[in-house]
């Protein structure tokens, strides 16, 4: 009946895990005790959780996105702290099998569940209103990918209750992750949680490419585009070609753990280094995936405070496509002590230090673009400098690691961790807060305090340094990854050292909350009625914050790049519509949320082998699609009196600020 | 009044007024989705091609078990791959008659379609059923292993292109040929086609080359 579930697999014995369930159960509760008092479960389900609004749903990927930070943070201190104190005698709180859960979380945490969603989420947000369309292109499809995620991050969560998650490491490498040495759940929880997410992930990737392609405003043309939609078409490109990999590499890993196959088996002519070469044909793209969308915000947020247009726009466009392109041919850098030999190793060498020129392009036209800019030092700029900085340390230490030579040496130490957190969080993650902090007045009409923005800066920016800085030395000193136990006590003061830089990146991460809860709290006072709180250049400047729900009442021509700077610039008087026309727009709909139900009970089912449920779970989901194909009541008209009364409520609203 | 630019969207020049996104006309609509189901099947391809670099690399590996020699019978694949083939053409006819708008013969020519298309998938489930039984499954080898990955995946797609057949002749009896009907069935075309040159593929590279090279 309940497959390999038993009341087992909960594990009371360990206060740890049962004091995190705890909170998180009591936590959810406090949670919907408050909707449940402010009486907002109803607002909940009409506004955000049956929306097809891309704001919407980019606001909610975006929230998904942070509360899972906190708890892929949560894995992060555990380990520091675990490491700093277990040397010599002391063997530390976390038991090995469960500090390999930690470290294997935190990694699909941090890459699957706080980068994707926050990528997916800024996407949502801000592509439609910079080329100046309604909806995208699926707007259906788009609530079904948030849902999608939302199921995958649900069932990581679930597994740190009921059962366990993997002991792997992240990339889940074969044979450890085969049936024989992990027999328990924990690879299915991976397995199934990455599948159904990656599923969101591949229709996200095909719902922005063919918006980005085919609904731009009249007039826009392709080397017109803002730069982050730019950097979202690429980063949609290398979602399409890529995620079908990983789909197939976990299929296949299921396989041999479901049906005794022999993919990645060392017996019976398995290959275990095909598993290697499948994952990170997939992973290496997958790393472009997180970094060009930030490239794409700190090219917009230094073109807005430096008050300039963008140095070099076409350099910037080839320069993402080139590193579209070449993030393909560099693979096999994530694992050159395989033994494929000189001439390959030399080949994927070189390959992968060629992808720093597009790179070097980019920094230096981010350079030239504030040189003799009149900058405005905000939170979003300061992300930017501090990437700036960061990231071309991370970048040498990577064409370090590029070496075959040197990585023979590195590979598999700290160095190698210090190097990508380096890009990686000096990277991806200083871009998305930046444009946390950029695009936050365009979703919710009011900004964000800066003063707190600015102090999480420079706890995230210090506290990285202190804490990332030692994990070079300790690599070079011959420390691996992964690592339970230190037998060498040279080592601690360096660990120590680690773990202040991690406390001050809490810090960090709390100042980001407080800055949420005091500006939402400050709204009153914070108010943007404009809708230009930054004298911006794109077109997603030009609308009411937070932008109607159509968004354009009339869709904007458009003349090159920069298009609403060049329209202010010109004092073109700005003025309602002559005539408003009515409007077309998608219905809400429930199906991406139940769909992604019946998914999560069908992931749930396949890991604990309960066949029933997931048999019902499959055709409950495969039946709410075909029910939804046979529902012909998807989309309304907006009458265009309804059109104009928003229209002038909000003239109304900009007009009595700018008196 | 306004008092500076910043208040509202771009003006559009009143002349040169072109609607966009969900204004655009019904054909408009239809475009686009036919576009992205093409971009969706480019990914379905990174999909294939991936198990065809899978089975490449791991058909040698036979582990001392059956080799694809030994157990492929080209004449009944030859069969399969010719049901599967015939499904394609009368599909065409089936779509050429939903043009037309001709109700009762694009439900024939579909339901036409769906039998060879089940006939197809009920010869490949006799011959995976046959080879389990001769001790030649996925747990065999590594290339069965192989095999069993990527002709399963194709199979899997077929199964779901026979659902998609069966709701498309329940749509069109609904709702006859509007819009949202037609765009469906030319996205189903799309894919079932698709499906046949992938089959193209798998029966040259693992049974024609298979019982060439691994005999």
């Amino acid at each position: 009946m309940f497959g390999k579930l038993t009341l087992d697999a909960i594990p009371f014995h360990d206060p740890i895990i049962m004091g995190a369930g705890a909170g998180v159960m009591l936590g959810g509760l406090a949670l919907a005790a408050l909707v449940t008092r402010l009486g907002r479960w109803r607002w909940l389900w009409t506004e955000y959780i049956t929306s097809v609004d891309h704001k919407k749903i980019g606001i909610m990927y975006i929230v998904l996105a942070l509360v899972m930070l906190l708890r892929g943070f949560a894995d992060a201190v555990m380990m520091r702290t675990h490491q700093m104190i277990a040397v010599g005698e002391n063997t530390g709180y976390l038991p090995p099998e469960h500090y390999d859960q930690v470290f294997t979380a935190h990694g699909v945490i941090m890459i699957f569940f706080v980068a994707m969603p926050f990528v997916a989420g800024l996407t949502n947000l801000i592509v439609p209103l910079q080329i100046g369309a309604r909806d995208v292109a699926y707007p259906f499809l788009n609530s079904l990918s948030f849902w999608l995620t939302a199921s995958g991050a649900a069932l990581v969560n679930v597994s740190l209750v009921v059962g366990e998650f993997a002991k792997t490491g992240w990339a889940a490498y074969p044979p450890l992750s085969g049936i024989a040495y992990s027999p328990d759940v924990g690879v299915d929880y991976y397995i199934w949680s990455l599948q159904i997410a990656g599923l969101g992930s591949l229709l996200t990737g095909v719902n922005f490419f063919v918006t980005i392609l085919r609904m731009r405003a009249p007039g826009m043309k392709l080397m017109e585009m803002p730069i982050f939609t730019w950097s979202a078409l690429c980063t949609n490109v290398l979602i399409i070609a890529a995620f079908p990999i990983l789909t197939v590499t976990l299929a296949l890993l299921g396989m041999d753990r479901y049906l005794d196959a022999h993919f990645f088996t060392n017996d019976l002519g398995g290959s275990q280094m095909m598993y290697v070469n499948l994952f990170w044909a997939w992973g290496h793209p997958e790393v472009y995936i997180l970094i060009l969308p930030a490239f794409g915000i700190f090219s917009e947020v230094t073109a807005t405070f430096s008050e300039k247009r963008l140095f070099g726009y076409r350099f910037m466009v080839w320069a993402l496509v080139g590193i579209t392109v070449l993030s393909f041919v560099v693979w096999l850098h994530h694992f050159f002590t395989m033994g494929a030999g000189a001439n390959v190793n030399a080949f994927f060498g070189i390959s992968t230090m060629f992808i720093a020129i597009p790179t070097g392009v980019k920094v230096f036209n981010w350079l030239f673009t504030m040189y003799r800019g009149r900058l405005h030092f905000t939170p979003p700029l300061l992300w930017t400098i501090g990437f700036i900085v960061t990231f071309a340390i991370g970048g040498m230490t990577g064409v370090l690691l590029a070496m075959p030579g040197a990585d023979f040496v590195l590979h598999n130490s700290l160095f190698l961790v210090a190097h990508f957190h380096n890009v990686i969080i000096g990277g991806a993650l200083f871009g998305y807060l930046a444009g946390l902090n950029y695009w936050f007045p365009k979703a919710f009409g009011f900004t964000l305090d800066e003063r707190l923005g600015k102090a999480s800066f420079w706890c995230w920016l210090v506290g990285f340094y202190i804490a990332f800085m030692p994990l070079y030395a300790l690599g070079l000193m011959g420390m691996t990854r992964r690592l339970n136990h230190i037998a060498d006590p040279a080592w601690q003061p360096w660990l120590i050292a680690a773990s202040v830089g991690t406390a001050i990146i809490g810090l960090g991460v709390v100042l980001t909350v407080v800055q949420l809860v005091v500006s939402i709290r400050n709204r009153a006072q914070r108010l943007d009625l404009t809708g230009d709180p930054w004298n911006g250049r794109t077109l997603e400047w030009s609308m009411a914050s937070p932008p109607p729900f159509y968004n354009f009442a009339r869709i904007p021509e458009v003349y090159g790049i920069d298009s609403w700077n060049a329209s202010k610039a010109r004092g073109e008087q700005i003025s309602p519509p002559a005539d408003y026309a009515d409007i077309h727009m998608p219905r809400n709909t429930a199906v991406g949320f139940v769909i992604s139900g019946f998914l999560t009970a069908f992931g749930f089912a396949m890991v604990w082998h309960i066949w029933w449920l997931a048999i019902a779970g499959a055709l409950g989901a495969v039946a709410s699609f075909v029910w939804r194909a046979f529902d012909r009541d998807v989309d309304y008209m907006v009458p265009a009196a309804e059109v104009r009364r928003i229209e002038e409520a909000h003239l109304v609203r900009a007009g009595g600020e700018a008196r | 009044m306004i008092e500076r630019p910043g208040e509202y969207s771009l003006r559009a020049p009143a002349a040169a007024h072109h609607d966009h996104g969900h204004e655009h006309g019904e054909s408009e609509a239809t475009s686009t989705t036919v576009f992205g189901f093409w971009v969706y099947l480019m990914s379905d391809c990174v999909l294939f091609g991936t198990l065809f670099a899978v089975y490449a690399v791991l058909a040698p590996n036979t582990a001392g078990g059956p080799t694809p020699g030994e157990l492929f019978e080209l004449p009944f694949v030859l069969t399969e791959t010719f049901l599967l083939l015939f499904s394609s053409v009368t599909f065409g006819y089936g779509m050429l008659a939903a043009r037309a708008g001709r109700r009762r013969a694009t439900l024939l020519w579909l339901a036409v379609t769906f039998a060879f298309g089940a006939g197809f998938l009920g010869m490949e489930l006799h011959e995976f059923g046959k080879f389990v039984a001769e001790g030649a499954g996925p747990q065999r080898s590594a290339f069965l292993s192989g095999f069993f990955g990527l002709v399963g995946t194709h199979g899997i797609h077929v199964a779901a292109g026979l659902a998609w057949i069966v709701a498309m002749m329940a749509q069109v009896v609904l709702y006859g040929f509007e819009e949202a009907v037609l765009r469906r069935l030319m996205c189903l075309s799309l894919f079932w086609h698709f499906l046949d040159v992938v089959w193209i593929c798998v029966f040259t590279i693992v049974y024609l080359l298979g019982v060439l090279n691994h005999a």
